[in-house]
C-alpha cells in the first residue's frame, strides 16, 4: 500500500492519503511552472545578497558588489532634491526679504520650505505651529521681544539670544532680590504696582505711588517709563495682556527677584541663509509680523 | 461501486450523473475499508503542463469573439490618439493619465487627486456590471472581454496563420526540428513579439502626449522609464499570451474562483445538453441505433468540441472550472450537426434546470429578471446616477479651511483674539482666477490674509488648474465670546459669479 494512493470517487482523482473525519484532501498536482517560479525566486535571493548587503557579520556586513548603502542613497536623494528647488533657491537668495511677498510663486515656495524647516528646527521650543509655551515666546501674537519685522525676525535666527554668538541679542535683567537690590516687601510692592499698570488686580492695601517710585528707580530704565518696554534690550511690554513667564503675582516675584532671560541658539552657520530666510519669511506671516 | 458521504455530495452526486455511472449515495456511510476502495500508483506533486492546439473554428460565437477582439483591441491601441480641445492652458489629449501633475482627462471630465472617489464609484459599478454578467450568462467576461482571453486569441490565431491548423501543428511538432519548421515558429515569435512590444507602446501613450512621446520614442529621446514599461508589458504579453494562456485562468487568476462562488442555476452557461446527447456513440452505431427505434443521443463523439476548446476541456463531462465559456465549442458543434443533418445546439448557452425541465417533458423557463440580477443593475444605475449627478453639478472651484493647532488662539497685545487658518483655494479651471475672501459668522472681526496684495482686498489670485494655500488671519474684538463659533469662508469669482464655501469654527478661551 506504500506506492499507492486513494482515488477520489466523485472527481476521479488520487488523494494526499490524510483522512479527517472520513473527509479526503485531494492531490491535485501543481503545474510543474509553479515549481520552476519557486526556485527562480531562491536563485534570485541568492543574488540578491551578492549584489545588495545582506549577511550580518561580527562587526560588519556583506557590502554587496553594487556598492548601494542607504545612507548614500538618502544623500543622493537629497541632492536630487536640491538640484530641483535650485532655481526656486537662487531666486530666493536673490530676493529682499521684503519683496518676497509681491512675487507669488516665491512666497509659495519660501512659506512652504520655512514651514518645514521650522517644523523641524524651531518647533521643539516653540511648538509645531509657534504657539509657544512658558519661556517660550508665542509667535502668533503681536508682541515682540527683539521687534518683529521681517529683517529682525531674520537677525534674530541667525544670531539668536544670548546664544554665545558675537551679534546674538544680549541683554540681562537684575536679579533683584537674590543680588539684594530690593527687600522681599519691595519686590511685592514693585510687582503689584507693575500688575497694575497691566490693567491687572492688584492685592488689597498695596502702596501703588510706592510700587510707581520703585518702579521709575529700578525697571523704568529698561521696561520705559509707562512700561512699554524696549525692543533694543529685548525688554518686555510690561502693559500688554502677554506674559512670557506668566502674569500671577507669584510669577512677578519670582522673576523680580531671581530674573529670566531664555536662550536661543544662533542658526547662521547650521542652516543655509535661504533657509533663514524662508524662516524669516513664514514666522513673519504666522501673524505677529509688524510691517 | 465508490460509496460518497450524503448529504453533503449530494448535489455533486445529481450532477455528476452524466457519464459517471455506478455512483451510489447512502445515508450513512460505514467506515472506511481500504479493501473495497480504489487505489492509485503515487501520484506526482507536479504536472508538466499540456500543450493545447486550439482547433480553427467558425460560427456565430466566434463571430462574435472577432468584433469583441477588433473593438476593445481598436479602442485600446488608439484611444491616446484621441485629441480633446481643452484650451491653452491644458492638454489636448482625450483619455490622459497626468502623473507628475496628478490629474486624470477622460474627454470633458478631469479628475482632481481629491475626486479620486469617482474611481471608487467606477470600481463598483464594474464590480456590479461583472456580477451581472455572471448572474445572467456565467463568464462572459472570461469568454470574451478580459484582455488574458483577447490577447490569447490574438496570439493563437498568429500560431494558426505560421504554424498551421492544429492537425497540421501536432504533425510538425512531432515530426521534430525540421529547417521549415524553425522558419515558421520563428516567424511566429517574431510576429508575437510585435504585437507585445505594440501592447507595452501603447500602454505608455495613455501617460503622456501620445504623438510628440511617438516621436520621442523613435528618435531615442523618451524618458528612461516609457522604455522600461514597453520592455515590461511586451514581456508580460509575450509571456501570458503567448506561453502562459489557460494557466492564467487556471492558476492565477482570483476570478474563476469568484465566479464560481457567484453563479447559480439560473444562469446560461455553456452547457452539454445531455438530454439530447446521451447515449453518445459514433455515427454509424448511432444510425443503426435509430433505425431499430432505439435509444441514441445525437453526440457522435467526434471531439470536435474538446478540440476547439482554448483551454482544453471536455465539456460533457459538465460544468467545468476551466472552461472560460467562450462558446467557440458550440460552433463547433454546430458545424457538426449542421453536416449529419440533425439539429444545430447540442451544445449551447443553456441551464441544468433547463435540462431537467425538458427531461420532465415541461417547457423551459429562463429566469433573467431575478432578486440578484434586478439588484445588481439597481445599483449600478443608483451608482452611475450619482456619479453622473455629481460630476454634472461639481463646482469649477473649491475651498478647505484647516484651523491652527497650536495655537489654536492667541491673545493679542491689545486683549483681541485671534484664530489662523490655512485655506486652500483650488481653481479648477484652465485659467488663471482671482477670488475675493470673506467671512461670516463673527460680527465685527477682521479678516487678514497673509500673502495677498497689499490693496485692502483679500483677492488671491490661482494660477490655472492649481491650488493655492494662503493663511488667513481672523481677529475678534468682542470680549465674552463662546469657546466656539461657527464661522463660514466664502470664496467669489467676480468675473463669473461663482462661489463656494467652507465651514469651521473660531475658537476662544473657555469662559470667555
Ligand atoms: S479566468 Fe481570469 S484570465 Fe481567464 S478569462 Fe477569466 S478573467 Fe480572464
Ligand atoms: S468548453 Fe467550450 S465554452 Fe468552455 S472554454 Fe472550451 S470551447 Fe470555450
Amino acid at each position: 500500500m506504500a506506492d499507492k494512493t486513494h482515488v477520489d470517487a466523485v472527481t476521479g482523482t488520487a488523494t494526499t492519503g490524510h483522512v479527517w473525519d472520513g473527509i479526503r484532501e485531494l492531490n491535485t498536482p501543481l503545474p510543474r511552472w509553479w515549481l520552476w517560479l519557486f526556485y527562480i525566486t531562491i536563485v534570485w535571493a541568492v543574488g540578491y545578497w551578492i549584489v545588495y548587503p545582506a549577511w550580518p557579520l561580527v562587526t560588519a556586513f556583506t557590502t554587496g558588489t553594487f556598492g548601494w548603502a542607504s545612507r548614500s542613497a538618502v544623500v543622493t536623494d537629497l541632492n536630487e532634491l536640491k538640484t530641483l528647488r535650485a532655481p526656486m533657491t537662487t531666486k530666493l537668495a536673490a530676493t529682499a526679504l521684503a519683496d518676497i511677498k509681491s512675487d507669488q510663486a516665491l512666497a509659495d515656495f519660501a512659506y512652504a520650505q520655512g514651514r518645514s524647516a521650522f517644523r523641524e528646527n524651531c518647533g521643539p521650543c516653540h511648538g509645531a505651529g509657534g504657539g509657544g509655551a512658558k519661556g517660550y515666546p508665542n509667535l502668533n501674537d503681536n508682541d515682540w521681544l527683539w521687534g518683529g519685522t521681517l529683517e529682525q525676525i531674520r537677525q534674530t535666527i541667525e544670531f539668536g539670544v544670548r546664544s554665545g554668538h558675537a551679534k546674538a541679542h544680549e541683554s540681562q535683567m537684575p536679579a533683584f532680590g537674590r543680588d539684594g537690590m530690593l527687600k522681599s516687601d519691595e519686590i511685592v510692592t514693585v510687582a503689584n504696582y507693575v500688575r497694575a499698570i497691566a490693567n491687572l488686580a492688584t492685592r488689597r492695601g498695596t502702596d501703588l505711588a510706592a510700587g510707581k517710585k520703585l518702579y521709575a528707580d529700578n525697571c523704568a530704565v529698561c521696561h520705559g517709563a509707562e512700561g512699554k518696554g524696549n525692543k533694543e534690550l529685548g525688554a518686555p511690554d510690561l502693559t500688554d495682556g502677554i506674559w512670557l513667564f506668566g502674569s500671577d503675582e507669584a510669577s512677578i516675584i519670582e522673576v523680580i527677584t531671581n530674573s529670566r532671560g531664555g536662550v536661543m541658539p544662533a542658526w547662521a552657520g547650521r542652516l543655509d541663509p535661504e533657509t533663514i530666510k524662508a524662516l524669516a519669511y513664514y514666522v513673519h506671516t504666522l501673524g505677529g509680523g509688524e510691517k | 461501486m465508490a460509496e460518497v458521504n450524503a448529504p453533503t455530495l449530494l448535489a455533486l452526486a445529481e450532477d455528476a450523473e452524466v457519464g459517471r455511472a455506478g455512483l451510489k449515495v447512502v445515508a450513512n456511510p460505514p467506515p472506511l475499508d481500504p479493501a473495497d476502495e480504489e487505489w492509485a500508483d503515487d501520484t506526482p506533486l507536479y504536472e508538466a503542463r499540456r500543450k493545447i492546439y486550439p482547433q480553427r473554428v467558425h460560427g456565430t460565437y466566434r463571430r462574435i469573439k472577432w468584433a469583441v477582439l477588433f473593438v476593445t483591441l481598436g479602442i485600446y491601441y488608439l484611444t491616446p490618439f484621441l485629441r480633446w480641445d481643452r484650451g491653452p492652458n491644458a492638454p489636448g489629449q482625450a483619455v490622459l493619465i497626468d502623473l507628475p501633475n496628478r490629474r486624470f482627462y477622460f474627454f470633458f471630465i478631469e479628475i482632481w487627486p481629491q475626486e479620486i472617489y469617482y474611481l471608487t464609484g467606477l470600481l463598483i459599478i464594474a464590480a456590479m456590471t461583472l456580477f451581472l454578467m455572471n448572474a445572467l450568462a456565467g463568464r462572459v467576461w472570461c469568454g470574451y472581454l478580459c484582455p488574458q482571453t483577447v490577447w490569447t486569441d490574438l496570439f493563437q490565431t498568429i500560431e494558426r496563420w505560421c504554424e498551421g491548423d492544429r492537425r497540421e501543428h501536432l504533425r510538425r511538432d512531432r515530426e521534430g526540428w525540421t529547417l521549415e519548421r524553425v522558419g515558421r515558429a520563428g516567424a511566429k515569435h517574431f510576429l508575437w513579439l510585435m504585437v507585445a512590444w505594440w501592447t507595452g507602446g501603447a500602454w505608455v501613450l495613455y501617460f503622456a502626449d501620445a504623438p510628440t512621446l511617438v516621436r520621442d520614442l523613435a528618435t531615442f529621446h523618451a524618458p528612461i522609464i516609457a522604455y522600461v514599461w514597453i520592455g515590461i508589458l511586451t514581456v508580460t504579453t509575450y509571456a501570458l499570451a503567448g506561453f502562459m494562456r489557460e494557466q492564467v485562468c487556471l492558476y492565477m487568476c482570483p476570478w474563476p474562483r469568484i465566479q464560481a462562488a457567484l453563479t447559480d442555476e439560473h444562469a446560461l452557461n455553456v452547457t452539454y445538453r445531455y438530454d439530447r446527447g446521451e447515449p453518445r456513440g459514433s455515427l454509424k452505431k448511432s444510425t443503426a441505433l435509430r433505425a431499430q427505434a432505439l435509444p441514441s443521443g445525437d453526440c457522435i463523439e467526434c471531439l470536435q468540441c474538446v478540440h476547439v476548446c482554448p483551454t482544453g476541456v471536455d465539456i460533457r463531462q459538465g460544468p467545468n472550472l476551466g472552461c472560460i465559456q467562450c462558446g467557440l465549442c458550440i460552433d463547433a458543434c454546430d458545424a457538426v450537426m449542421e453536416k449529419i443533418g440533425r439539429p444545430t445546439r447540442l451544445i449551447a448557452y443553456d441551464t441544468d434546470l433547463g435540462i431537467k425541465d425538458r427531461q420532465e417533458g415541461q417547457p423551459t423557463v429562463y429566469r433573467f429578471v431575478r432578486m440578484r440580477t434586478a439588484l445588481y443593475a439597481a445599483i449600478i444605475v443608483l451608482v452611475g446616477g450619482m456619479m453622473t449627478f455629481t460630476l454634472a453639478t461639481r463646482d469649477a472651484q473649491g475651498v478647505s479651511v484647516i484651523h491652527d493647532r497650536n495655537p489654536v488662539f492667541v491673545r493679542l497685545s491689545d486683549g483681541a483674539l485671534r484664530n489662523g487658518y490655512t485655506v486652500r483655494i483650488a481653481n479648477k479651471r484652465p485659467e488663471r482666477r482671482e477670488f475675493t475672501l470673506s467671512l461670516s459668522g463673527l460680527s465685527g472681526s477682521l479678516l487678514d490674509v497673509v500673502q495677498t496684495r497689499d490693496d485692502g482686498r483679500f483677492v488671491v489670485e490661482v494660477g490655472p488648474d492649481q491650488t493655492r494655500e494662503v493663511r488667513v488671519l481672523v481677529t475678534e474684538y468682542t470680549d465674552f465670546l463662546p469657546a466656539s463659533t461657527p464661522v463660514t469662508f466664502h470664496l467669489y469669482d467676480a468675473r463669473s459669479g461663482e462661489r463656494a464655501s467652507a465651514s469651521d469654527y473660531f475658537r476662544a478661551p473657555e469662559g470667555g
